[in-house]
């Protein structure tokens, strides 16, 4: 159940919780970016999780995380340190 | 880059839509691919910027795939029997009208089984919510002829094909008195936050028919591919059309799928004419119901 921490680029970033997935690639098709893939690994159900790989290109907008049915992934802002 | 970056705040946000949802009950029963994940991520946001208190906010479904939505959602909840939904969500409301009362169902629950229920609570305009998840067949019970199904469209009792016309559901919705229908699919995940958001705060039985794959039963039955493909078919095959005639926007197999906001218009809820009714023939010695 551990949420994958991304690198630091780009304006935003996705949260992942491949536990949680079920492979139906809707993140991946439909991201306005096309930032995300699926991956080559399995998760604990045999599906493949997404991961982010062109986190430059993230801009956190969380079109992934309204089109996920499974509530496993998010995207989110980097908001700047005050 | 690398300077700026020093600034930025990297404590990762929670999910926000976790603390609407029962998230001990995850992961649900629905199949890969499934479009009712997605239409309840679109109601939790939709919750979210409503600023409604939660407190009194409860939802009613019925039996079926989308019935089980109740079940996850972190609200007042009613799991009811069979087509009796608007039933339940009508009495519920006339008991504590300070409610909000969202009904959330399938097709085969609200306009098979329920489908009496369905005219007659439009009819009165109960004040609630109805949305109402199109995946054009009985996904629970194996994949049956629904009202919805398109013509020409195989079931597992319809082997050759299905041949009786189904319901328009948006003009349906209209024509017994809905004040509020909109028709969205599971891609437009925008547009169906906000018009579940709309649905939310307008007074009146306001409706939301949400299409939504099936690809267990009824897109394998079909040989339309998985959910992906299905939604791949409503990003190119819907058509915007804001405030069309309802009697326009009927379905059909693999056609064209008119999306929009078709009806916006206020009327005197159910409860606000009893009161009105009543205080004109009784005056003074009727005092307004308020539960």
């Amino acid at each position: 159940m551990a949420d994958t921490e991304q690198k630091k680029k780009g304006l935003g970033s996705v949260v992942i919780n491949a536990e949680r997935c079920k492979g139906c690639g809707f993140c991946v098709e439909f991201c306005p970016t096309h930032c995300l893939e699926l991956s080559e690994q399995y998760n604990a159900k045999g599906y493949h999780p997404p991961v982010l790989t062109l986190p430059e290109k993230c801009t956190g907008c969380n079109m992934c995380g309204l089109l996920c049915p499974d509530f496993a992934i998010y995207g989110f802002l980097f908001k700047k340190k005050k | 880059m690398t300077e700026e970056s020093m600034d930025i705040d990297m404590s990762m946000p929670t999910n926000t839509v976790e603390e609407f949802l029962r998230m001990e009950r995850m992961p649900h029963i629905w199949c890969p691919g499934c479009g009712i994940g997605t239409t309840v991520n679109c109601f939790a946001h939709a919750l979210e910027t409503s600023g409604l208190d939660l407190k009194k906010v409860s939802i009613v479904s019925g039996i079926g795939c989308t019935g089980r939505v109740a079940g996850y959602l972190k609200l007042d909840s009613f799991h009811t029997t069979h087509g009796r939904a608007l039933p339940f969500a009508t009495g519920l409301k006339l008991a504590n009208p300070d409610l909000k009362v969202v009904v959330y169902s399938g097709d085969g629950d609200l306009t098979a089984i329920g489908g009496n229920h369905f005219i007659h609570a439009a009819r009165r305009n109960v004040d609630m919510t109805v949305i109402l998840i199109n995946n054009f067949i009985y996904g629970m019970t194996g994949g049956q002829v629904a009202p919805t199904t398109p013509i020409g469209a195989t079931a597992s009792t319809t082997p050759y094909g299905n041949f009786e016309e189904p319901f328009n559901l948006p003009y349906l919705a209209e024509s017994c008195g809905a004040v509020y229908v909109a028709r969205w699919t599971a891609y437009h995940v925008r547009h169906a936050t906000k018009a579940i958001k709309d649905a939310l705060r307008k007074r009146g039985f306001s409706f939301v028919e949400i299409l939504a794959p099936c690809p267990t039963l009824y897109s394998r039955r079909n040989r339309l591919g998985d959910g992906l493909d299905q939604m791949k078919f409503y990003r190119d095959n819907s058509e915007v059309k804001n405030d069309a005639d309802t009697k326009t926007v009927g379905l059909s197999f693999q056609g064209k799928v008119i999306v929009g906001k078709f009806v916006d218009k206020d009327k005197p809820t159910y409860l606000d004419s009893m009161n009105a009714f009543y205080a004109q023939k009784f005056g003074d010695k009727y005092s307004p119901y308020k539960g």
